[in-house]
C-alpha cells in the first residue's frame, strides 16, 4: 500500500489532527508542572487548575464574544490558583499533596456553582464557537507533520511555541539554573543569593498560568463548551506525562502527543466499533498512564528537593 | 500527630489533651469560617444565607428522619474515611478509595446474586468478606506498583479510580446487567441479602452499628498494637522505621490491604444497606469526601466519625437547601473543600507564630 496515499488520507488526517487537539491540553498542564517540580514542589493541584482555567475561560470568552480574553481569563484564574497553592505550600510549608488535593476538591465545587450561578441550570448547555483550524501554508501539505503540527486551531499554535520557549528559559537563562538550583539544594541557592521561597513562588504561578491555559484549551478549542469536571484526571495524568518526558519540555511535546495518539486511538474506536467494549477503549489512556508509571518511575531522577518544603531558618 | 511513648508523664498527658482541644477548636473555627465563605456566595447566587442554612440544617438534622439519612450517609463517608487516614498513617496517599468501592460493591453484589439460597446469617458476612477482598487487592495493585517500581500511588490510585470505574460500566451493561436490560444494575438481591432496618419508618440500618465498630477496632489497632505502632513510625520517618528493624515493606502492603479493605466496606454498605443491587452511580464520590473526612479528622479514627457525620449532614441538608432556596447543593462541596483548606492553614498559622517567637 501507498504509505503517502495512507498519510493524505480523510480518515488519517483526522486521526492526526485529534492526536495534537487531546495530546495539548495534557502537555501544558505537564508544562505547568515541570516548572514547579524543577523548583521541587510537587503540583498535584494541576487537575483543579486546568478545571478553573477551563470554567474562566469559557465563562469570560462567553460573556465578551471574544476567545482570546477567555483564554487570558483561563490563565489568569490558573495563577490565582498558583499563587493560593504558594501561599500554602511556601510561605506556610504545608504538606504539599494534602494542599493539591484540598484545592482539586474546592475547584470541583466552585466551578460547578459558578457555572450554574451564571448560567442556570437548563438543560440546554451554553456554547462558543472554539478556534477554527487555520492551515498554515504550505506546511499543512507535509505528510504526516502537517495535519498533526500545522493544520490546527490557533491556541495549538501558541502551545507548541510554548515548548521551545520553555526549553529556552530552563536550558538557557540563568534563571533556569537558579530554578534547578533551589529543586536539587534549596539550603545551597539560598546562600547563594537565590531566594528560594521566591523561586517557587514565580514557578507556581507560572504552572498555574501554562495548566490554566492547558484548561481554556479543553472548553475554547476542543470542545467550545463547560462540563462539570470536564478535565477527568487530565490534571493527574500530566504529571505521569511530565514523568515520562523527563521534566523536559521537548519530552513532555513527545510523551503528550503518544498519549493523544493513545486517546485519538480510543475514540476512533468507539466510533467504528471495532467489537471492543467502550468502556475497555476509553479506559486507554488511564492504563497507559500506569504503564509509564511501572516502567520509568525509577528511571527518571526526581529533584532532591522534590515534595520538601524549605524553612530558611532551618537552613544551614 | 504524636507519636505515643512507651512511658508517658502525667504532663505529657496533659499537653496531648490541650493539643487535643486545640485541634478540636481549630477544626470548629474552620467550620464557620467555611460557612461564612459560603454565606457569601448564597448571597452572590441572589438567596438568603439564613434561609438557605435553616433548610440545610432542618434538612440534616431537623428531624428523626432527616437524622436518620444523614446517619444513613455517614456510614460509607466513615469507611472511605478511615480507609484513607490509615493509609496515611502509613505514610501513604490512598486516593483510589472510589474505584475500590466501586469494585468491592459490584463484586459483594455479584456474590449476593450468585448464592441465593443461603440464609441471611452465612449471605452477609459472606458479601462484606468479597468486598473487602476485592477492595484490598485493588489496593494493594497500587502499593505493589508503589514499592516494587517507584510508581507514585498518587497518581496510581487515581487512575484505578477510572479504570475500575470503567470496569464495572462494561459489566452492569454487560454479564451482570439486569434480565429486564434496561438500566446499567444488577438485579436485585433477595431479601436474605439485605440488612435489617435498624429505625422503623427511616432507611438507616444496622450498618451504623458497624461503622461505630469500625472506628473502635481502627482505633485499638491503631494507638493498642504493634501493627499500629509500627505503621505510625512508617509513616513518620520510614528511614527510622527501617533502622529500627520494622519490615517497612510489610506494614506499607498491609495499609494498603487494609485501607483497601475498609473502601471496599463503604461500598458494600450502600448495596446491601440502601440500593439493594449494584448500580453505575453507587458513589456521588465518596472516596474523594473520604479524603477530606480523613484530614478534617486529622486521621484519627473518632474524629473521622465526627467529620463524616459533619460532611454527611452538610450533603443530606445540601438537597433540601437547593429545594427550598434554589441554591445548588454543590455548594457543600465548597464548604467541604474550604473547611479543609483552612484547618490546614491555621495549623500552618501556628507555627508560623512560634517561629515568629523562637526567633
Amino acid at each position: 500500500m501507498d504509505i503517502l496515499a495512507y498519510l493524505s488520507d480523510p480518515v488519517t488526517v483526522g486521526f492526526l489532527q485529534a492526536t495534537t487537539r487531546l495530546a495539548i491540553p495534557i502537555m501544558l498542564a505537564a508544562l505547568g508542572g515541570m516548572f514547579a517540580e524543577r523548583a521541587g514542589v510537587l503540583n498535584i493541584g494541576l487537575e483543579g487548575t486546568m478545571l478553573s482555567g477551563a470554567f474562566v475561560g469559557f465563562a469570560v470568552a462567553f460573556a465578551s464574544g471574544n476567545l482570546w480574553l477567555g483564554v487570558i481569563g483561563g490563565m489568569v484564574a490558573g495563577a490565582v490558583i498558583g499563587l493560593i497553592l504558594a501561599f500554602y505550600t511556601v510561605r506556610l510549608s504545608s504538606n504539599q499533596v494534602v494542599v493539591g488535593i484540598a484545592i482539586n476538591l474546592l475547584m470541583v465545587g466552585v466551578t460547578s456553582y459558578a457555572f450554574r450561578a451564571l448560567f442556570g441550570t437548563g438543560t440546554n448547555a451554553p456554547r462558543v464557537t472554539p478556534f477554527p483550524a487555520i492551515d498554515i501554508p504550505l506546511l499543512h501539505q507535509i505528510p504526516l507533520l502537517g495535519p498533526l503540527l500545522f493544520q490546527q486551531g490557533a491556541l495549538v499554535y501558541v502551545a507548541l511555541l510554548l515548548i521551545p520557549a520553555a526549553w529556552i528559559v530552563v536550558s538557557r537563562m540563568a534563571i533556569g539554573t537558579a530554578i534547578t538550583a533551589v529543586g536539587e539544594h534549596p539550603a545551597a541557592a539560598e546562600t547563594l543569593g537565590i531566594s528560594v521561597n521566591g523561586i517557587r513562588t514565580l514557578c507556581l504561578v507560572v504552572s498555574g498560568l501554562l495548566a490554566g491555559l492547558g484548561g481554556a484549551f479543553l472548553s475554547l478549542s476542543a470542545t467550545g463548551l463547560f462540563l462539570d469536571n470536564m478535565t477527568a484526571g487530565r490534571g493527574y495524568i500530566a504529571l505521569a506525562i511530565l514523568l515520562l518526558g523527563r521534566r523536559n519540555p521537548w519530552g513532555v511535546l513527545a510523551a503528550a502527543l503518544l498519549f493523544g495518539g493513545a486517546d485519538a486511538f480510543q475514540l476512533r474506536g468507539q466510533n467504528l466499533g471495532i467489537g471492543v467494549p467502550y468502556q475497555f477503549l476509553v479506559m486507554l489512556p488511564y492504563l497507559l498512564t500506569v504503564i509509564v508509571l511501572i516502567g520509568f518511575a525509577e528511571k527518571v531522577r526526581d529533584p532532591a528537593a522534590l515534595g520538601q518544603p524549605f524553612q530558611r531558618h532551618k537552613a544551614e | 500527630m504524636s507519636v505515643s511513648e512507651p512511658t508517658i508523664l502525667p504532663s505529657a498527658v496533659t499537653a496531648a489533651h490541650a493539643a487535643r482541644r486545640t485541634e478540636i477548636v481549630s477544626s470548629l473555627v474552620a467550620v464557620g469560617l467555611a460557612l461564612a465563605v459560603g454565606a457569601v456566595l448564597i448571597l452572590a447566587w441572589g438567596a438568603n444565607p439564613l434561609t438557605a442554612y435553616g433548610a440545610l440544617f432542618d434538612g440534616a438534622f431537623g428531624s428523626w428522619n432527616s437524622l436518620a439519612e444523614t446517619l444513613l450517609r455517614s456510614i460509607p463517608l466513615t469507611f472511605t474515611g478511615l480507609a484513607i487516614a490509615i493509609a496515611f498513617r502509613g505514610g501513604a496517599f490512598n486516593l483510589g478509595a472510589e474505584g475500590q468501592l466501586y469494585l468491592g460493591a459490584t463484586a459483594s453484589a455479584f456474590v449476593g446474586l450468585m448464592l441465593p439460597g443461603l440464609p441471611s446469617l452465612i449471605l452477609i458476612p459472606a458479601m462484606m468478606l468479597t468486598a473487602m477482598v476485592v477492595g484490598a487487592l485493588w489496593s494493594v495493585l497500587a502499593g505493589i506498583l508503589k514499592l516494587r517500581f517507584g510508581a507514585n500511588e498518587l497518581i496510581t490510585t487515581i487512575m484505578l479510580n477510572y479504570i475500575a470505574i470503567f470496569l464495572v460500566a462494561y459489566l452492569l451493561r454487560g454479564p451482570l446487567q439486569e434480565a429486564a436490560g434496561y438500566l446499567p444494575q444488577t438485579e436485585r438481591l433477595a431479601a436474605a441479602a439485605r440488612f435489617p432496618n435498624l429505625i422503623e419508618g427511616t432507611r438507616l440500618h444496622m450498618g451504623v452499628l458497624l461503622a461505630l465498630l469500625a472506628v473502635v477496632l481502627t482505633h485499638v489497632a491503631l494507638w493498642h498494637t504493634t501493627w499500629g505502632f509500627k505503621l505510625r513510625v512508617v509513616g513518620l520517618n520510614p528511614r527510622a522505621a527501617l533502622n529500627a528493624g520494622i519490615n517497612v515493606t510489610a506494614i506499607t502492603v498491609s495499609a494498603f490491604l487494609l485501607s483497601g479493605a475498609l473502601a471496599g466496606v463503604a461500598g458494600y454498605m450502600e448495596v446491601v444497606g440502601v440500593q439493594r443491587r449494584m448500580i453505575e452511580n453507587l458513589s456521588p464520590g465518596f472516596g474523594y469526601t473520604g479524603i477530606i473526612v480523613a484530614l478534617l479528622g486529622r486521621t484519627n479514627p473518632f474524629g473521622v466519625l465526627a467529620a463524616a457525620i459533619l460532611f454527611a449532614g452538610l450533603q443530606v441538608g445540601g438537597s433540601t437547601m437547593q429545594a427550598a432556596s434554589g441554591v445548588p447543593s454543590t455548594l457543600t462541596t465548597i464548604v467541604q473543600a474550604l473547611v479543609v483548606l483552612f484547618v490546614i492553614g491555621r495549623g500552618a498559622f501556628d507555627t508560623l507564630f512560634a517561629r515568629g517567637k523562637a526567633v
